[in-house]
């Protein structure tokens, strides 16, 4: 059974850290070009299509600023 | 299946934890620190425990853990952490206890604390956050420094003749009585945050089980005292930091 997943970023609390990016087993996140508020590039989703909900990103994410959203397929 | 048909409350598989306070933490970007106030508060959720549970903060980066943790909390003096936090569980055996403290709190102004409480067997939980540097203070040598390991206070290296050797306190309280239980973890990935946090809810129950002082190192990070991306900090501790303190139980009684 497939698994699909979506990450939600807090993009105004993200601080663009990447510990998230590396540890996308799939390599779905990367960081913005743009930046926030306090000048910080974000997480975001760059190849949603991929995304399985694994958590990983949410697991090891300093700020807890990604929410993760799982349905089975 | 488009992403905004997945995001919806029922589909909800982990985000963050209501012990949290909703406050930006003023750690750095990739911060250790970070992870293991949400692992503690994922361990304090789920637990049941946000009502009965006291932090004790050090001096150093986690002074500010009153902000972010929507629990009691104590504020120490440097070092003097689990003195505190003794003479907190005496007075209310009920609660869950805890000290939150970095390397150049517990282990150099604070060792003797340390070492005492691990050794009357206080049922209390020691957090003890490993970066090998002062972070707060611009990352200068700390006892557990690595011998060669430049900070700002060793800029050609720590060199033992002159520094001394690093401490490695966790090995010291292992061999107490009073401690049952003392580990090291890390949380640079996923795999080791899992670990990490199931040796916090295992020191918490020990706690509440009366059996003594459970000890939990957590090797971390310090990109900014370190001079590193959170990403290449990461790498580095795995590659200089694990050989040295290796990652494992010590002890498990």
């Amino acid at each position: 059974m497939a698994m699909k997943g979506a990450i939600v970023v807090d993009r105004e609390k993200c601080k663009g850290c990447g510990v998230c990016v590396v540890n996308c087993p799939v390599q779905v996140i990367a960081l913005t070009k743009e930046v926030n508020g306090k000048g910080y590039p974000m997480a975001d989703m760059a190849r949603p299509e991929a995304c399985t909900g694994c958590a990983n990103c949410a697991t090891v994410c300093p700020d807890s600023v990604i929410t993760v959203y799982r349905v089975k397929v | 299946m488009d992403t905004k048909e997945i995001i919806k409350p029922e589909n909800r598989v982990y985000g963050k934890s209501p012990v949290l306070t909703d406050v930006v933490m003023h750690y750095c970007p990739g911060c250790s620190h970070g992870v293991i106030h949400k692992l503690i508060a994922e361990v304090i959720e789920e637990m049941g425990i946000q009502e009965k549970t006291i932090g004790v903060s050090p001096v150093g980066c986690a002074v500010f853990a009153y902000n972010y943790l929507h629990i009691d909390w104590q504020q120490a003096a440097h070092g003097r952490a689990p003195a505190v936090a003794t003479a907190t569980k005496r007075l209310y055996p009920d609660k869950y206890v805890f000290t939150y403290q970095g390397d150049g709190d517990l282990a150099a102004i604070g060792t003797a604390e340390t070492i005492h409480a691990c050794n009357r067997g206080e049922n209390i939980v020691i957090i003890f956050i490993n970066n090998a540097i002062y972070g707060m203070t611009g990352g200068q040598m700390s006892p557990l420094t690595l011998e060669g390991q430049v900070t700002a206070t060793t800029p050609l290296g720590r060199r033992a003749d002159l520094n001394g050797y690093p401490l490695k306190i966790t090995d010291l309280v292992a061999q107490l009585e009073g401690t049952c239980y003392v580990t090291r973890q890390s949380v640079q990935n996923a795999g080791a945050v899992r670990k990490a946090k199931k040796a916090i809810r295992k020191a918490f129950e020990n706690s509440a089980g009366g059996k003594g002082t459970s000890f939990i190192e957590m090797v971390s990070s310090c990109n900014s005292g370190w001079k590193l991306t959170p990403v290449a900090a990461n790498r580095w501790m795995e590659e200089n930091l694990f050989p040295f303190y290796p990652i494992g139980d010590l002890k498990d009684k």
